[in-house]
């Protein structure tokens, strides 16, 4: 029972998730006693489907984008020829956490005009971040007795990154690209401001016309969106890490 | 032949090594895209008025004569001490004295294109001052490094900066560049949304911490009560920003019109209250979730020496599990400040002001000056707070482990 109810409350909100964007006007009685004046209860300048597709579309892109950049900038530096910028990459990585969300969308528009480019930008230089850091640390915290395994065995430079080094890193890789989706996720909705299209439309509709519903409805689709891909890439990451415990025995 | 071939190898691997050992591979870089901003990309834009396309000019073609001459000379003799293994000192000193030539000649390129008695014209940095900027504070960054300053010293250098740069702004030789000009309208506004700014950020900041830290001890004593808390706050943090600025309209708006007085103290449905309460949400998580894995990792043997001798539960909760996790707490408040400076910018979308009230003014009217006027102060404000508390974290952890050994 107690492993059971967590997987149903879950599934529960992927069911309730999937009913709301496809079919929002069932719910419209719920979301009718936050409105006044007979403001639609409903977002109805759009599809939430879509809209819901789109903001999953640019995360997931900038997502790919970063992950292939940070890992392969990770590996890059802690190679032997590398090295000299390893510390420089640490505190670029340390600076680029302090640039705010807004700063960095509303900076990149005058470069890339507006709509979902800044957007894609903004999500991109997020999502390096953690992303960057996770493999950093797994790839220079290697337990030494498996590398020293992987050389005897005569494996060249490129099998072991490829064979042990990028296996054995995987599941800390993994817990980055799961923060950097979450937010990224939440990140989205701020490129509504710039004019990208994403769930951020509907809080900003729901914000310029004072209606809560807006608000709420954008609000708990991301959140709702968050949890599941977060709790799934958990899941994942489980399944990934069990997997490499076996062969660390082996080594 | 033989012989030949017994000397080519050892030559290969002498020039190689002569390369690697003057050479320094990220001066490489450096020097590369020092050229490349300087010689391929625009020093300035100028415009005839704040919204209208610009026309690029490059730093011959921006300064007089002897200005681009002397601006290219300091360039290239910085790329050059990047380029050759030099001392870490050099290698910084050079760095600063390229950020300042360019800090300086981009306002005299201001000066120098605008038209007499022209209030019009606006002139601002295009990529190839940012590129070179960006390239040197990568060598600043670099040789700071390298040379491995104590945690004072850092903050020494992050408050000579800040002096160098109120001192150029206060010299006037920023005068005619367009976010100065931005600046010059509203700088009654700007100094007014910067105290709002920091009263939205540090204000909640403080709020969490008093309310954040003894609900991180209960949850460390009381294990049922962590999942619980934890799990809550997790959710809340998936809540987009906007939205939960938003959601708090309403509630907020019931209060201050249900709850006599809370409307005298400022409680209200728009403007400050559901931006402060909204970044207090989202800074509970890394103060609970710190302050308990600061008090999970202190040693079994440090509890149990305090419990033989004889202190009770609150005294140990001072003296011996408050200090050990003091480290591990800092650094969920360094991660809460900088969030909440980088978040309070969206405040203003819910007339919370602060220095967002610049930037969707700006991109309302699609003047970039303006934005930058808004962004650029919250990026310094953030990274000025990350080096200060950074250093506090390392002082911390120094004191702690001196403290633990004696």
């Amino acid at each position: 029972m107690k492993r059971f109810l967590p997987l149903a409350i879950r599934l529960a909100v992927l069911v309730l998730l999937i009913v709301f964007i496809t079919e929002p006007n069932v719910f419209a009685p719920v979301f009718k006693p936050l409105t006044e004046n007979n403001a639609p209860p409903i977002y109805n300048q759009g599809s939430l489907l879509t809209l819901t597709l789109l903001h999953l579309r640019v995360v997931l892109t900038a997502t790919v984008a970063a992950t292939i950049v940070a890992v392969g900038l990770a590996i890059l530096v802690t190679r032997p020829s590398g090295r000299e910028f390893l510390p420089l990459s640490r505190s670029l990585v340390n600076v680029g956490q302090t640039f705010p969300p807004v700063a960095v969308l509303a900076l990149a528009v005058p470069a890339v005009g507006f709509g979902q480019k800044p957007t894609l930008i903004a999500l991109f230089l997020y999502g390096l971040l953690p992303i960057f850091e996770n493999a950093l640390t797994a790839l220079t915290t290697l337990p030494n007795a498996v590398m020293e395994a992987a050389r005897g065995s005569g494996m060249t430079n490129f099998q072991r990154l490829l064979r042990v080094e990028l296996p054995l890193a995987f599941p800390v890789i993994l817990a980055g690209i799961r923060l950097s989706v979450v937010i990224g996720l939440a990140t989205a909705t701020i490129g509504s401001t710039v004019a990208a299209k994403t769930l951020g439309e509907v809080i900003i509709a729901g914000l310029l016309s004072n209606n809560i519903a807006f608000v709420l409805q954008g609000g708990l689709i991301v959140g709702a969106l968050a949890v599941l891909i977060y709790d799934a890439l958990s899941g994942l990451e489980r399944l990934a890490a069990r997997r490499m415990a076996p062969k660390e025995e082996a080594g | 032949m033989a012989t030949i071939d017994a000397d080519a190898g050892p030559q290969v691997t002498a020039r190689q090594s002569w390369f690697a050992s003057r050479v320094d591979k990220l001066g490489v870089v450096v020097a590369l895209l020092a050229a490349i901003g300087a010689l391929v990309g625009p020093f300035v834009t100028f415009r005839e008025n704040r919204i209208v396309l610009g026309e690029a000019r490059s730093i011959a073609t921006a300064l007089p004569v002897w200005a681009a001459v002397l601006l290219f000379v300091v360039v290239a003799l910085a790329a050059l001490v990047a380029l050759l293994r030099t001392h870490a000192m050099l290698r910084l000193a050079a760095s600063l004295a390229a950020v300042l030539a360019l800090a300086l000649l981009v306002g005299y390129a201001a000066a120098y294109l605008t038209p007499e008695g022209n209030s019009y014209a606006r002139i601002s940095p295009a990529w190839g001052f940012w590129l070179l900027v960006f390239d040197f504070a990568i060598l600043t960054a670099d040789s700071l490094t390298r040379l491995r300053l104590p945690p004072l010293a850092r903050i020494g250098v992050l408050v000579l900066s800040a002096c160098a740069l109120a001192l150029v702004i206060a010299s006037g030789s920023w005068d005619q560049l367009s976010i100065m000009k931005e600046y010059a309208g509203r700088a009654d506004t700007f100094w007014q949304q910067a105290g709002q700014h920091v009263l939205l950020a540090f204000g909640s900041l403080a709020a969490a911490v008093v309310a954040g830290v003894p609900l991180g001890i209960l949850c460390h004593r009381v294990p049922p009560v962590r999942a619980s808390v934890l799990n809550v706050l997790n959710i809340l943090q998936t809540i987009p920003s906007i939205a939960l600025f938003g959601i708090l309209i309403a509630p907020l708006g019931w209060v201050a019109a249900n709850v006599p007085g809370a409307a005298a103290i400022g409680v209200s449905g728009i403007g400050t209250a559901p931006a402060f309460v909204a970044l207090f949400a989202y800074s509970l998580l890394p103060v609970v979730a710190n302050t308990v894995v600061g008090l999970a990792g202190v040693p079994r043997a440090a509890n149990d020496a305090a419990r033989g001798m004889g202190m009770t539960d609150g005294q140990r909760l001072m003296r011996v599990e408050f200090p050990l996790a003091f480290p591990v707490i800092l650094t969920g408040i360094r991660i809460v400040l900088v969030q909440n400076i980088g978040l309070a910018t969206i405040a203003a979308l819910i007339g919370g002001g602060g220095f967002g009230v610049f930037v969707f003014q700006g991109i309302g009217q699609t003047a970039m000056d303006l934005v930058l006027l808004g962004a650029v102060p919250t990026v310094a404000l953030a990274f000025a707070a990350a080096i200060v508390l950074d250093a506090l974290i390392e002082l911390s952890n120094r004191t702690g482990r001196e403290g633990a050994s004696a």
